[in-house]
């Protein structure tokens, strides 16, 4: 009985320093994240208080960096460059530099970016959600399922720059694609059109070719949804398996097919989960560099809608998404690391990133306060 | 009556004409809607029986009682009667058969989906849908296709009378049934069952959740169900089971051990093994 009032104060004991240690290793994750997050704001947001909402507004452009002969400073985009030349045709400039899409803003980029997500969301959350309702209601429990959860296991392990290549290899190579055009020995089917599709199609004959969408904003989205394709399922099928068991037994009995329990009874109450829990993974793969540099982003000026060659409007979507356009991430990646690095360019860079970090906040923020709302008004 | 006479082993058929002579004689007295004839059933694939040879014949418009033991197979035989066990990728049939009316729910031309509008259920927790009141009575009938208003309104009224759930909920049928007391929703689950009409109504354990006063409302809505269903129903509590059913049947490890009028199996078990478990020696 006495032993209890033998605490011996030795210093530290073990049992504190264990405390510590993982007090440190706790207060690690704050460094870091006030380290990241910080040194992007401390250095973002200035660049954007200085160019304010054009840097959303406008399209990467050319940078033009320079001293006029009277020592004033100027950083000028390519048109206003071309102006100021033209106005001063023999004026002298000192220290010229310029960067290529470190002027203007990040508009395509960020338009880039959204497409690539809808695109994504399309193909990834029909296929998931009728994966997981398949995995979750229908399918019994067998050696083939078992590989198939296997697979969704592995696919989300695996690498995405080996995404990037097998979206290269497959959407931007291989796929079968509709043309107009007399295309290579890939052709696997065509048919002749009768004359009122011809007239709608402005083409004779449509094409069935296994030569791929080539390096497309469509071939890009189908590998980010390729890639989230393993967390959608396992989010989905979470939140199918919250939905409780009394009520598929209630609409059983009640003599609902299954069919009609699931939609009437199960799926309406997993979908917010769904959505919200697919949501974030779809953020983190569009934050992806490596499987959209592969398969259709690519540094460049334009707006992904401007330039299109088509006249006919069947042939103006398909060029569309055939066409490969600039995304953030891509962006980024351009500005950081393919062009030459000078001290113009980190304007550029800076911004680019904390609108990125700012839009992924927003909307993942977005998604949790949305589930913890809903999780309220659903509860069972 | 020579399908009696072939179970005469069991110590069933006196025993239902006994009690029937004094309920009202209008409707076809002792007629079996539900006969079950050396029932075996087995959770994986046949390796063993859940449940073995069972045979009874539960009357129509009758309250019959299951009791027994934890385990011993009453809501798998519940469950049998409207094929929820159809769910189960492993459960099988192993032996005998059901029969509603006269004919074999597990026959090659059965609709499940068909069997489960005659054959309702009531489960032990009770399980509204996250949905307005009126949305559950209505869910059946919604779900079978009927969209006129003026139809489900008449159903709703008339199911939630039924329930004895009118009078509490009549003003407030747009709001979510997840506010009803625990109670209430059970009741709500009752009418949310007949107002698809079925013939039978099967419950399991339907008052395990409530208190003492809300099993007491449910009881005599049980008895009054009477009149228009046939009631199957599990329990756990004795009383209950003199209080609500015309017969009672006992179960013990997957097998009807006795199957007999409610005030003769309770005041006269004819097994020993009946009589320890309801004098509270066993289970
Ligand atoms: N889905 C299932 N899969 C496999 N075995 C099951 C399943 N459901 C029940 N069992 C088994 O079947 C046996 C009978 O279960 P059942 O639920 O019918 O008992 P019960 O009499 O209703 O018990 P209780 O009074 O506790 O509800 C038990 O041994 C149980 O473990
Ligand atoms: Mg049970």
């Amino acid at each position: 009985m006495s032993q209890i009032f033998d605490k011996q104060s030795k210093g530290i004991d073990s049992e504190q320093l264990v405390t510590w240690l993982l007090r440190i290793a706790t207060y690690l994750i704050i460094l870091a994240f006030v380290l990241i997050i910080g040194r992007i704001i401390v250095r973002g947001a200035p660049v954007l208080a200085k160019e304010g909402i054009s840097f959303i507004t406008q399209s990467p452009d050319i940078l033009y960096c320079f001293y006029d002969q009277d020592g004033k400073y100027h950083r000028l985009g390519s048109q206003e460059y071309r102006d100021f030349k033209t106005a001063n045709p023999d004026g002298l400039k000192l220290y010229e530099l310029s960067a290529n899409y470190s002027g203007g803003g990040i508009f395509g980029p960020l338009m880039g970016t959204l497409i690539l997500i809808g695109i994504c969301i399309v193909f990834a959350m029909t296929i998931g959600i009728a994966a997981s309702v398949f995995l979750s209601e229908y399918s019994k429990r067998g050696p083939l399922i078992r590989m198939i959860r296997l697979a969704i296991i592995n696919l989300a392990g695996v690498p995405s720059v080996v995404f990037g290549l097998f979206g290269f290899a497959f959407f931007c190579y291989f796929i079968p694609v509709i043309t107009k055009t007399t295309p290579v020995e890939r052709s696997i089917f065509f048919t002749q059109l009768p004359d009122w599709m011809a007239s709608l199609l402005g083409a004779e004959q449509l094409y069935l070719s296994c030569q791929g969408w080539g390096s497309s904003i469509l071939a890009a989205g189908c590998t980010l949804a390729c890639m989230v394709l393993p967390i959608i399922i396992t989010a989905c099928e979470e939140s199918l398996r919250a939905v409780p068991q009394g009520f598929r037994d209630a609409s059983l009995s009640l003599g609902a097919t299954q069919w009609q329990t699931i939609g009437k009874s199960v799926l309406p109450y997993a979908l917010p989960g769904m959505l919200t829990a697919s949501v974030l993974g779809l953020l983190r793969v569009s934050g992806e560099t490596a499987p959209i540099m592969y398969t259709g982003a690519f540094a460049q000026c334009q707006l992904p809608w401007e330039g299109l060659r088509e006249e006919n409007w069947f042939w103006r979507i398909t060029e569309f998404f055939q066409r490969g356009c600039e995304a953030l991430p891509y962006h980024i990646y351009s500005v950081s690391a393919k062009i030459p690095q000078t001290e113009i360019v980190r304007p550029m860079q800076d911004g680019s990133v904390l609108v990125f970090m700012l839009i992924m906040l927003a909307l993942a923020t977005t998604s949790v306060v949305l589930r913890i709302r809903i999780r309220k008004k659903l509860k069972w | 009556m020579s399908k009696q006479d072939k179970k005469s082993k069991e110590p069933k058929p006196k025993a239902t004409e006994r009690i029937d002579t004094s309920s009202d004689g209008a409707r076809h007295l002792n007629e079996a809607l539900l006969d079950v004839q050396k029932l075996s059933f087995s959770y994986d694939m046949g390796k063993t029986d859940t449940l073995k040879k069972i045979s009874l014949e539960i009357p129509k418009q009758k309250v019959t009682a299951f009791i027994g033991p934890s385990g011993c197979g009453k809501s798998t035989l519940l469950r049998c009667f409207n094929r929820m066990n159809d769910t189960i990728p492993t459960a099988r049939i192993t032996h005998g058969n059901v029969k509603i009316m006269g004919a074999d729910i597990y026959g090659p031309k059965v609709d499940p989906i068909r069997l489960r509008k005659q054959v309702g259920m009531v489960f032990q927790k009770s399980n509204p849908f996250p949905k307005s009141i009126y949305e559950n009575v209505a869910f059946g009938l919604r779900i079978a296709g009927e969209r006129k208003k003026s139809v489900l309104d008449e159903a709703v009224e008339k199911s939630l009378k039924g329930a004895a759930l009118w009078d509490e909920v009549k003003d407030r049928l747009g709001e979510s049934a997840l506010g009803l007391s625990g109670g209430q929703q059970q009741r709500l689950c009752i009418a949310r069952t007949i107002a698809v009409e079925p013939e039978v109504i099967l419950m399991d354990e339907p008052c395990s959740a409530l208190d003492p006063i809300a099993t007491a409302v449910v009881e005599e809505l049980i008895t009054k169900l009477r009149e228009d269903f046939t009631v199957v129903i599990v329990t756990h509590n004795m009383q209950q089971a003199t209080r609500v059913s015309d017969h009672t049947a006992f179960f013990y490890l997957g097998e009807l051990i006795e199957y007999d009028t409610t005030q003769q199996l309770f005041t006269n078990p004819s097994i020993k093994q009946t009589e320890d478990y309801i004098s509270g020696r066993f289970g």
